[in-house]
């Protein structure tokens, strides 16, 4: 403080604790104001509100009460049973209470006369009292409004009992409904007037996919990141997925780990980096688990452990597979160094996908991932999310020191790129390609480092051979060029003389 | 007959008078010579009276008895309330001319 008194203060903010929130939202929700937070039906409204309350109790141990006009308090309670939320012990531990504003359906309410919310203002400051309340949750104002039938009387004493809420310095969440996803902000075109903040939340179809987002509309006086990000509702709750510019910016290690292959090392300067991310390009066929299969075993080798997703084969073709290769997968798993987890990619939304991968990282806690494939994701998604969910993915991976394999089934057998390498080449530290060669009548394989960021690593394609005991890389391929971009010609002795 | 009224207010405000005194009159003149039970409660005084009868808006006029009515504002619309609390032919009975209407706005 200065010598000039303050009269105006910066808008501070409240961590709502609901994961991925907080990063878009810049810290938080504003505290002691009102927010606003509209959705369609089903688009997570009450789940929203609920953890706000759940993770104040939980995180901080900031107490709340929830006013409900719609649900009962019983059915309230139940619902979020599921979440392993248990209301009624907050509300016996003095943490939790409820203003049951739901309709009393015995009695009609007449109007005669004008009115007031003072009723409603007292019991919320005696509720909030008797718990030393901060947060303060209303749910739904669209169905009070729809209830009293005035609107204009409505929108006086709604803003009356904010702002007397503010004063006695509760930050409040309220809910409104929106008659659809993209139109006017709420049905009654009043909430988003009573409220500092507004937040959005959507549950969109898009190429026939049931999608939520979050958006934050309005921030009164501070700053937040714009535009939708995907979120999702899983067993613990509600959770965003942020587009994390911020989260980039890691250290990178120096320290080498083994591919696998010694001469793929060499190729790599020695190796790939302790938390590099590797994505590996080939059409199907040309390696790609393969080279997965050896990464793991590289691993493991070192005493590593290792961590697996497959989302295109099933957990016996693995086994299967890597057996054939000389590897026992399921030996691997019983002594604890390996961890396969086998997911049919339209079995969940990608969202939910990140949401278990990062779990399954966290519970796991790999030196190694590998993701075969990275490009069945991306069938599941648009590319806009596909981008979030590998930057988060990424960033989860890195942060963690862990090394990370990803495959992409390039769309023809000739090569080219697909739709995962677009989105994702820029994110990866180093890009292997796989690939087939046609030369003189027979189809051969190449493999090469195309980017090794941060080090040194060999030009050449070199062709390799798969057998029975995995692959073998040898010399690079002399005479030969395009093999990688445009038609592939053979060279004259006389020719190659001139390059 | 008995009848037995709660009315809720918050605090003394020219609402909560006008309310006070249109439910005073409405004993008086329709109801008289009934058993006319009148309690106020200001829920600023006791909130958790309130909490106990879900009440939102004040004034609210809660009749109990066999037929429970509740009825929210300064009960200044007199045809409304006698309608909502089934005694408008009380009122066309007596041929008077009622509650007097107050517009106090808080």
């Amino acid at each position: 403080m200065g010598e000039v008194e303050r009269r105006a203060r910066p808008v501070e903010k409240i961590a709502t604790g609901i994961p991925g929130f907080d990063i878009v939202a810049e810290g938080g929700l504003p505290e002691e104001r009102s927010t606003l937070i509209a959705g369609t039906a089903g688009s997570g409204k009450t789940l929203f509100s609920t953890q706000f309350l759940v993770e104040g109790i939980r995180g901080t141990g900031e107490s709340g009460v929830f006013v409900t006009f719609e649900d009962t308090p019983e059915s309230i309670r139940s619902n979020v049973l599921s979440l392993s939320w248990d209301i009624e012990q907050w509300e016996a531990d003095g943490k939790w209470a409820f203003v049951d504003a739901s309709p009393i359906t015995s009695e009609d309410a007449t109007v005669a006369g004008t009115f007031d919310l003072g009723a409603l203002l007292a019991r919320i400051r005696h509720a909030a009292s008797k718990v030393g309340a901060r947060r303060i949750v209303l749910d739904s104002l669209s169905a009070l409004l729809t209830r009293m039938n005035d609107d204009i009387a409505m929108r006086a004493e709604l803003q009356h009992v904010m702002t007397e809420l503010k004063r006695d310095g509760m930050t409040i969440v309220f809910t409104g409904e929106r008659p659809e996803n993209y139109g006017p902000t709420t049905r009654h075109g009043i909430e988003e007037y009573i409220a500092d903040n507004v937040i959005i939340l959507r549950h969109v179809l898009v190429e026939e996919r049931r999608r939520r987002t979050v958006e934050i509309l309005k921030y009164r006086g501070t700053s937040h990141q714009n535009g939708e990000f995907p979120a999702t509702i899983h067993d613990k709750g509600f959770l965003v997925v942020p587009l994390s510019a911020h989260e980039l910016t890691q250290k990178s290690s120096t320290k080498r780990i083994q591919s696998g292959d010694e001469t793929l090392d060499a190729m790599c300067g020695g190796g790939f980096f302790r938390d590099s991310i590797i994505l590996v390009s080939g059409a199907t066929g040309t390696g790609k688990t393969l080279m997965v299969t050896q990464f793991l075993d590289g691993g493991i080798q070192n005493g590593e452990r290792c961590l697996l997703f497959a989302f295109e084969e099933s957990r016996e073709q693995l086994n299967r597979n890597a057996l054939g290769w000389g590897y026992d997968f399921e030996k691997l798993e019983a002594e604890g160094a390996l961890r396969i987890v086998t997911v049919y990619p339209h079995a969940y939304t990608l969202e939910d996908h990140l949401v278990r991968l990062k779990r399954e990282i966290d519970e796991f806690e790999p030196d190694r991932v590998a993701i075969d494939s990275l490009s069945a994701l991306e069938r599941i998604s648009t590319s806009r999310g596909f981008r979030e969910f590998v930057t988060n993915l990424t960033a989860h991976i890195k942060r963690r020191e862990v090394a990370g394999l990803f495959t992409s089934t390039a769309p023809t057998l000739a090569g080219g790129t697909s739709v995962t390498e677009k989105h994702i080449s820029t994110i990866t530290d180093t890009i292997i390609l796989l690939r087939y060669i046609e030369s003189g009548g027979k189809v051969l394989r190449g493999v090469t480092v195309l980017k090794m960021r941060g080090s040194w690593h060999e030009k050449e394609i070199r062709e390799f051979t798969i057998d029975g005991e995995g692959m073998h890389i040898g010399e690079p391929f002399q005479h030969v060029t395009n093999l990688l971009i445009g038609p592939m010609r053979h060279l004259s002795e006389g020719e190659e003389s001139l390059l | 007959m008995s009848y037995q009224f709660r009315l809720y207010v918050t605090g003394r405000t020219a609402r909560s008078l006008n309310a006070i005194s249109n439910l005073q009159r409405l004993c008086e003149e329709v109801l008289a010579g009934e058993d006319c039970g009148v309690e106020v409660v200001d829920v600023l005084d006791a909130p958790e009276r309130a909490e106990e009868d879900r009440i939102l808006t004040t004034p609210t006029l809660v009749m109990e008895g066999a037929h429970p009515r509740r009825l929210t504002g300064d009960l200044s619309d007199e045809a409304t309330v006698l309608r909502a609390l089934g005694l408008t032919a009380r009122r066309e009975h007596d041929g008077n001319s009622g509650p007097t209407r107050e517009r106090g706005n808080g």
